[in-house]
């Protein structure tokens, strides 16, 4: 928005919100995380690689890496139908589910953890003991971890798409029937085009968000070194077994996908919009 | 004075064309049917395994579990502190908001970008990062590890984004007519602020306070580390849920996580409301 | 007592959008100053609001020197083309605004507040908020507003703009009524002619930033001083190197007129009343003709597509304007 000369602050109000602001953002994030970098990096990049030869962590990181894979795909499928039915479908119930589909983003992570926990463990579970008896374990194992990161992350990608969707209007799709598209033509060549900004940003903040799952997935993963632990929970594992360096070079790796993530999108939006 | 006669008349249409939304056809409705039950398996029923659970104690012991002393420290603390850090937000978040929406400077972007590290950094780094600047081994000399105060600088941390950003695109789509307005009728810089721009900005304000308090309540990963977790010290709700988990104690467990996504669900209805009163006021 | 606007100019980085701008504004008068978009009248209007500063010259209110003043001290009236409505105020509220910063009491207040709403016939939505309205209502709650703490100047930022044609009308008639019993001191910026010629008392054509003529809507419309003023404010034709208005033109069927020049009808529109004819000239390198006629006269003369006719400018018809050979 640009200020016209009128509607400008005077200099004094403009510095001190500026001091003011500022300071507080680099004290509280900018300084801090630039100093986990500092300490990852303080034996050199080396060492720090070599930290994560360790079994164990290695072990970690594929698994965070392969959970997170399968959750994004799945919030991909699924965050994607949801948001095309909201927007372009009439059905009853539709306000209700579009406000329990926010829940995720503000039920804190143990709550998630528990609730799983409660309806599919293999004792006393809801439904975990007839799905362990047909051979599925959720809790305790990689599914539950699974789950748990959908979760999560759900709303992510439906944030994202339904705003473009309701913007672009279905114009272009009604066009596409009348010159004889079929439902999955249209969405293939019209609609997912359309959106696929949308979606990359989807991906790109569900991934963010699915690495950096640590509350859930440690309730519902037994949180065993070397066989249940993901990234996260190595970094406390070896935090409070004064493995300070290595739980620094973990934090740091896992900090800076996050925050490439950030950059990522921050680039391609503006680039998108004009 | 003698009135000016003048037949009202109807504005210009509205140009925006209604919506047409489809009702569910065979494809389309097995789809919903689909998602439905993987939404109602993975989200739905779990959430209301907790509820159920916790309602299994019966009022008596529901509150047994809520008053013993531990978790309702725990308890207390976590409002407490969530509630602190909401109003610090709602001051530094419509600051922040309006210097990013009205002023111009270099690094204004790289600004906004830190702003939403809170978002993306997963939350067990966020504790090792505010340890590395506040804790033992701080540069600065400050160690405020293990203490209350690490409690609130981890919520503030994490909930630093959300007042922010429901208020920034308020303020970016505000009209400057409106406060030349403001101007001609005599109104200085702080009057047009309080009686003008304020107001139009309040549902934004509280749509972000409610978002930050829902997510102070439910912190876990980024106290584990920095707060030590010090019983009616600095033990926050989310850890006595952990503990009770592994202690097998699942209803206690479940009692404590019903109060929290109460509180989440309340947060949400409220959220709609000042939508609803949005739409009223023809924003 | 008036506005005195004295050698104001106003660039924004490399354009200029006043140049040089000297104007008086009379007391009690209601001028328009007239011209196409970006020409410079809605940046003038807001030099005198205080809303943007002049590069230089000066300018007084009713003897004040007010180029140093912040638009709250000058006790002008604004209103904007959309309104500027504040969404969260009921509409009585809106009106009452100017009152209770001038922290007028109460009773007072509700007293002004009610005249005003009883003068724009908005009295029974006094509870309303501003998107229960329509666009014109919007409107005249603004004016409202603004008379509400008296102004001195009441000034207007084209505010039928944003309406539909037809309540565009309306409010015309209604703004030059409310002038004609209130007296306020009043500009209004617009680019509609029509508007200008129908409501103003005088006024200042602006292009490109300079004022091309100041005048009554008569003086304008038949005393021209220049090609731009002429063709801004009323249709116009070319005729033997002047400028003619295209219902001045005589059209025969006959070489009656020894000075009337041959050529052929090669378009012919019947619009509303007028009957619009495009005559291409036989001399060579005069562009066509425009020539409007009315109704009865085509059918009179028979006039059609294809037909030979004579056309010659209206014996003592005004304005007439040379043009001037433009190089380059």
């Amino acid at each position: 928005m640009a200020t016209s000369t009128y509607t400008r602050d005077p200099a004094p109000v403009r510095w001190g919100l500026r001091f003011v602001t500022i300071s507080y953002v680099v004290l509280l994030v900018a300084w801090p995380t630039a100093l986990v970098f500092k300490n990852a990096l303080a034996d050199g990049v080396g060492a720090m690689f070599d930290s994560f030869k360790d079994p164990e962590i290695s072990h970690a990181l594929f698994l965070t890496g392969y959970i997170t894979f399968f959750a994004v795909l799945i919030n991909l499928v699924f965050g994607l139908t949801i948001s095309i039915l909201l927007v372009r479908y009439d059905f009853p119930g539709k306000r209700l589910l579009s406000a329990l589909l926010d829940v995720p983003l503000s039920v804190s992570p143990v709550v998630v953890g528990l609730a799983l926990v409660l309806v599919y463990n293999g004792r006393d579970g809801w439904f975990g003991p007839r799905l362990e008896s047909a051979g599925m374990q959720i809790i305790f194992s990689t599914p539950g971890m699974i789950m748990a990161t959908v979760f999560v992350a759900l709303p992510l990608m439906i944030r994202e798409v339904v705003p473009v969707l309701e913007e672009l209007g279905d114009d272009q799709e009604q066009a596409a029937r009348s010159l004889g598209a079929n439902g999955v033509q249209t969405l293939r060549r019209i609609t997912l085009p359309a959106i696929k900004w949308a979606i990359v940003y989807g991906v790109v903040l569900s991934l963010a968000r699915s690495l950096g799952e640590f509350g859930a997935v440690k309730i519902v993963s037994g949180n065993i070194a070397g066989q249940s632990q993901t990234a996260t929970l190595s970094v406390e594992e070896t935090y409070q077994n004064f493995e300070q360096g290595t739980s620094y070079a973990l934090a740091a790796l896992l900090a800076f996908i996050a925050m490439a993530c950030l950059v990522i999108v921050a680039i391609l939006r503006p680039k998108e919009e004009s | 004075m003698a009135s000016v006669d003048i037949a009202t008349a109807p504005d210009a249409a509205r140009t925006r064309r209604p919506r047409t939304r489809r009702s569910l056809t065979g494809g389309s409705g097995l789809a919903l049917g689909v998602t439905m039950i993987w939404f109602s398996l993975l989200v739905l029923i779990p959430l209301t395994a907790v509820l159920i659970s916790a309602a299994g104690l019966g009022l008596g012991g529901f509150w047994e579990v809520v008053t013993q002393p531990q978790t309702a420290a725990a308890l207390r603390l976590t409002v407490v502190e969530s509630l602190m850090v909401t109003a610090l937000n709602v001051v530094m978040g419509t600051a922040l908001a309006w210097v990013l929406v009205r002023d111009r400077f270099w690094g204004k972007s790289l600004v906004d970008i830190v702003i939403d590290v809170p978002f993306a950094l997963p939350t067990i780094v966020a504790g090792l990062v505010l340890l590395s600047l506040y804790g033992p081994s701080s540069p600065l000399g400050v160690n405020v590890a293990n203490t209350r105060i690490a409690v609130f600088l981890a919520l503030a941390f994490v909930t630093l984004p959300f007042v922010v950003r429901t208020v920034q695109p308020v303020l970016e789509s505000l009209e400057l007519d409106v406060e030349e307005a403001a101007a001609s009728l005599g109104a200085g810089r702080f009057a047009a602020f309080r009686r003008v721009i304020l107001p139009s900005l309040i549902p934004a304000i509280a749509a972000g306070a409610a978002l930050s308090f829902a997510r102070g309540i439910s912190e876990y990963g980024s106290l584990v580390l920095l707060s030590g977790n010090l019983p009616a010290q600095t033990e926050v709700a989310s850890v006595r849920v952990l503990t009770f988990i592994e202690n097998g104690n699942r209803e206690a467990a479940s009692a404590v996580a019903a109060i929290m996504l109460l509180v989440a669900l309340l947060v949400i209805l409220v959220l709609d409301v000042i939508q609803r009163r949005l739409a009223r006021r023809g924003d | 007592m008036s506005i005195n606007i004295t050698g104001v100019n106003k660039k924004f980085g490399d354009f200029v959008a006043l140049d040089n701008i000297s104007v008086d504004l009379p007391t009690g008068q209601l001028t328009a100053l007239l011209g196409p978009s970006g020409g410079g009248k809605s940046t003038l209007l807001r030099i005198i609001a205080g809303l943007e500063d002049a590069d230089s010259g000066t300018l007084t209110i009713e003897g004040n020197e007010a180029a140093h003043l912040p638009p709250q001290k000058r006790n002008v009236g604004f209103v904007f083309q959309h309104y500027a409505a504040f969404k969260h105020m009921t509409v009585a509220k809106n009106v009452a605004f100017g009152l209770e910063i001038r922290k007028r009491s109460k009773a007072e207040t509700e007293k002004r507040v009610a005249e005003l709403l009883e003068l724009v016939h908005l009295s029974q939505f006094s509870h309303r908020l501003p998107a229960q309205l329509s666009g014109g209502q919007r409107q005249r709650m603004a004016l409202a507003r603004a008379l509400a703490v008296e102004p001195t100047v009441l000034l207007l930022d084209e505010p039928f703009g944003a309406l539909d044609a037809k309540v565009r009308k309306e409010l015309r008639e209604w703004l030059r009524r409310l002038h004609d019993e209130v007296h306020v001191t009043t500009v209004f910026v617009t680019h509609d002619q029509e508007e200008a010629l129908e409501v103003a008392d005088e006024i200042v054509v602006i292009n490109e930033g300079r004022i091309e003529q100041i005048g009554t809507p008569d003086q304008l419309y038949d005393e021209p001083a220049s090609e731009f003023v002429m063709s801004f404010l009323g249709p116009v034709t070319k005729l033997s190197g002047r400028l003619v208005r295209p219902h001045d033109i005589d059209v025969h069927t006959t070489p009656e007129d020894a000075q009337g020049k041959h050529g052929k009808i090669v378009r012919l529109l019947r619009v509303g009343f007028e009957v619009r004819l495009t005559v291409e000239l036989q001399e060579a390198d005069h562009p066509d003709v425009e020539v409007t006629v009315t109704r009865a006269t085509q059918r009179h003369l028979n006039l059609e597509e294809g037909l030979r006719v004579w056309i010659a400018h209206t014996n003592g018809a005004r304005p007439v304007v040379p043009i001037r050979i433009v190089s380059g």
